[in-house]
């Protein structure tokens, strides 16, 4: 049976071409991969390729056609011994399929109703505690999950022998081995990537960056591999690891290694972003980091791993993702911090309540997901709203807090919402310029003074 | 061990039986229609954006599916169909993921370009040149963790073979010995560059040596010859030696990608590829002149093949588009 011959898109792009040069002719006998014609694209001329073999019997567009539909069909194709004859006069020029008008938006980013809050404690009264730093308490996690789970592993650089650039795995390798603690060669872009390779294939690798600086070099592991396979593969396979490490300042180490990367890992989804303030969070949300099926994000901080704090003295002790903590409950004004930031925030606090000025203290723990409704729920009650960060504000965490609160509680604010962020420059070197450059408790204080016009 | 050119002459020392060969034909001609197959559905505009054919490969993957075992994995970039189809995968389900519909092995959301399988051992189809280096090299990792005597074949081409992660990862692979083979499909061409224009040495299969890892130049277009060599790299790495590397020299007959007019070649340079060197021709020829299958036989195959090509096609057509509420599933486990 004849067939014809149609115009083909040759590019992602291409609606209609020049069909510039016929190569063949009428009588020709073609086979799979003879060139047919050459057709210019928008972008180049391409040589067009026959797929089924027979005789051209007729060429209905002559060559120098321009604006030739793709789809369109440009010659009618014999089979053996079918003569020309038998060609029906076809339609003219078939009509390319329209384009499908794109679906509406769905309205996936509606509005949530009153928000729901969960508002449990995380321990129960009179549940036993222990003093513990943020560095004990995030060892104690990935040892107690590397205990009860032995597709468990860790790998990074010196987290080994050498116990940790920060000491956060002393002792684990004399614990588990090396074959589950494991030292890897200075190569974040390459181990990064065996670690996901290595969940898709069923184990739960945590991944330490000495610092997170480091892991810039890993990043498209973490977004392109480990962050997307699960949606690309369609529910098939995807990264149950955890990337942790230091993140953010330290102190005097200059602008390559003093970044917080909280705003960066929140935008992407596939990620879940994890930040603890206090060593019981660390503690219980390494644990659920490790057990979550997806690519999580730990953001440690240098400065933190030697404070201490309180921990629940119990067998199994997790906190779940998504859930802000209130660390004081205030009535004049909410401010909204994670991580280190929290030590400005619970300072600025504390002598805000001096000078009789009532705060309500948001530790969100999670940045991704984001307990946004527990944001709501308190600014419903204060009106009222600064953000605390150490990372830089244009595209900061507090940005996206303050669109969320003007798009979904914008009747109960009072003031416009302020950010307090890092400044906007690299970080110096110097000690008096480095201060400057970081958050600090006054300009938390200040910001907390202008929203509420005291 | 050093690295080796390869000196085998699988015309004089067949490792296969007649049986064998005409599966090693049927697997490479299922490639070779899918493919032009896909490149028609492309040209009506049922194909989107990308689509890389692998036409003229097809005795790499096919030969080295023939050195493989059930639960060894494999790996692979953007050039990936016809691996799908080689380690088992339906052709319903990959053409249909290429028209991104429904019942494509991703549900339509991955593409020609990201698409998977659990079951077949597959883990991708990767867009960014060479991240499935350490990806495979994981793979084995898990392996190695697990004991599981698996092996995994990780594919990527001449140009990918320049990119710094390849390297970090053969260190760790060799560091770690762990069971993965280092498949380089050498096409010659990095999209429009050619291997004389990106590489600074003309042998690939020997940058292993400064890590301690063999490897060896395989002839791509002779399908035997490379499951020969993927039969001694899959010992290696089984027996526990560490990792393998083959840089199999073959040659795409098409564009980078659909939309590639593929300038900075001759015609008569891929004519003369066809002619001389089709892998597929080749087999052929074996059958025919060892009269292990008659001209009937091929002819039958080959209408076989046409018959699930154009199935694979229908149901890629008539498969409805995904459902809207599929924009928001799996994106968490």
């Amino acid at each position: 049976m004849a067939t014809e011959i149609l115009m083909p898109a040759l590019s992602p792009t291409m609606e209609e071409g020049t069909l510039a040069k016929w190569m063949v002719k009428e009588g020709d006998t073609v086979k799979s991969g003879d060139i047919l014609a050459e057709i210019e694209t928008d972008k180049a001329t391409m040589e067009f390729e026959a797929v089924d073999e027979g005789v051209i019997g007729k060429i209905l567009i002559a060559e120098g056609t321009e604006g030739v539909k793709v789809n369109a069909a440009i010659a009618v194709l014999l089979e053996d011994g079918e003569s020309a004859d038998a060609i029906v006069a076809s339609a003219p020029v078939a009509e390319a399929a329209p384009v499908e008008a794109a679906p509406a938006p769905v309205a996936a980013a509606s509005a949530p109703a009153a928000p729901i809050v969960d508002t449990s404690p995380d321990w129960p009264e009179g549940t036993p505690m222990k003093q513990q730093t943020v560095r004990e308490a995030i060892r104690e996690g990935m040892s107690e999950e590397m205990r009860r789970d032995d597709t468990v592993f860790l790998m990074g650089e010196e987290v080994a022998e050498y116990e940790g650039a920060y000491k956060i795995s002393q002792g684990m390798l004399a614990e588990f081995g090396p074959k589950r603690i494991i030292d890897t060669p200075i190569t974040e872009h390459g181990f990064a990537g065996v670690a996901t390779g290595a969940s898709f294939a069923g184990l739960r690798p945590v991944v330490e960056f000495m610092t997170f600086n480091f892991a810039m070099q890993a990043m498209d592991h973490i977004i392109n591999s480990a962050a997307k396979t699960l949606y690309m593969s369609g529910g098939q396979m995807g990264a149950p690891m955890v990337f942790r490490g230091p993140n953010g300042a330290a102190a005097r180490v200059g602008a390559q290694h003093s970044q917080d990367y909280a705003a960066w890992f929140m935008q992407v989804p596939g990620l879940k972003v994890a930040m603890p303030y206090a060593a019981s969070d660390a503690k219980g949300l390494m644990k659920t980091a490790i057990r979550d099926n997806n690519p999580v994000i730990f953001l440690e901080n240098e400065i933190m791993y030697g404070k201490t704090f309180d921990v629940p003295d119990v067998e199994d002790y997790t906190v779940p993702f998504g859930k802000a903590r209130i660390w004081r409950e205030g009535n004049d004004v909410t401010i909204v911090s994670f991580g280190i930031g929290m030590t400005y925030a619970l300072e600025a606090a504390d002598k805000l309540a001096e000078e009789g000025i009532s705060v309500e203290v948001l530790d969100l723990r999670t940045i991704r997901p984001m307990d946004t409704a527990a944001i709501i729920k308190s600014v419903m009650k204060t009106n009222r709203c600064v953000t605390v960060e150490e990372g830089w504000p244009q595209g900061s965490v507090g940005s996206y807090i303050s669109s969320v609160l003007m798009q979904e509680a914008f009747d109960y604010l009072d003031a416009p919402v302020i950010n307090c962020t890092g400044k906007d420059v690299p970080m110096p070197y110097a000690a008096n310029l480095e201060r400057h450059a970081l958050i600090t408790t006054d300009e938390v204080i200040a910001a907390v003074r202008q929203v509420t016009y005291k | 061990m050093a690295a080796r050119k390869t000196t085998k002459q699988p015309a004089d020392k067949p490792n296969v039986s007649a049986d064998e060969l005409k599966a090693l034909y049927k697997d490479m001609l299922l490639i070779r229609r899918f493919e032009e197959k896909a490149g028609q559905l492309y040209g009506m505009g049922l194909i989107g954006g990308f689509c890389h054919l692998y036409i003229g490969q097809e005795a790499v993957v096919v030969g080295l599916e023939a050195a493989a075992e059930e639960g060894d994995k494999r790996v692979t970039s953007y050039r990936d169909h016809g691996h799908m189809l080689a380690c088992g995968m339906d052709a319903n389900g990959v053409m249909a993921e290429l028209t991104g519909r429904e019942g494509g092995y991703s549900k339509g959301k991955g593409g020609s370009m990201h698409m998977f399988s659990k079951e077949k051992h597959f883990y991708g189809g990767h867009g960014i040149v060479a991240a499935q280096v350490p990806l495979g090299a994981g793979l084995a990792f898990a392996d190695k963790y697990q004991e599981n005597g698996r092996v995994t074949f990780t594919y990527f081409g001449d140009g990918a073979a320049n990119q710094g992660q390849v390297y970090e990862t053969f260190n760790m692979a060799a560091l770690w010995d762990l069971p993965c083979i280092s498949v380089i499909e050498n096409n010659q061409y990095a999209m429009g560059t050619s291997q004389q224009r990106s590489t600074s040495s003309a042998e690939i299969y020997e940058r292993g040596k400064s890590f301690g890892i063999p490897g060896e130049a395989v002839d791509g277009m002779d399908v035997l010859a490379v499951k020969a060599a993927g039969e001694t790299a899959v010992a290696h790495c089984r027996s526990g030696k560490g990792p393998y590397i083959l840089e199999i020299k073959t040659y795409r007959y098409r564009g980078h990608s659909m939309s590639d007019p593929a300038k900075y070649r001759t015609r008569e340079e891929v004519q003369k590829m066809r002619d001389e060197r089709d892998p597929i021709e080749q087999v052929r020829e074996m059958l025919l002149t060892g009269k292990h299958a008659t001209e009937d036989d091929l002819k039958t195959i080959d209408k076989d093949i046409k018959a699930v090509v154009n199935e694979s096609a229908e149901f890629a057509k008539n498969s409805p588009e995904p459902a809207l509420e599929e924009l928001w599933t799996d994106i968490y486990a």
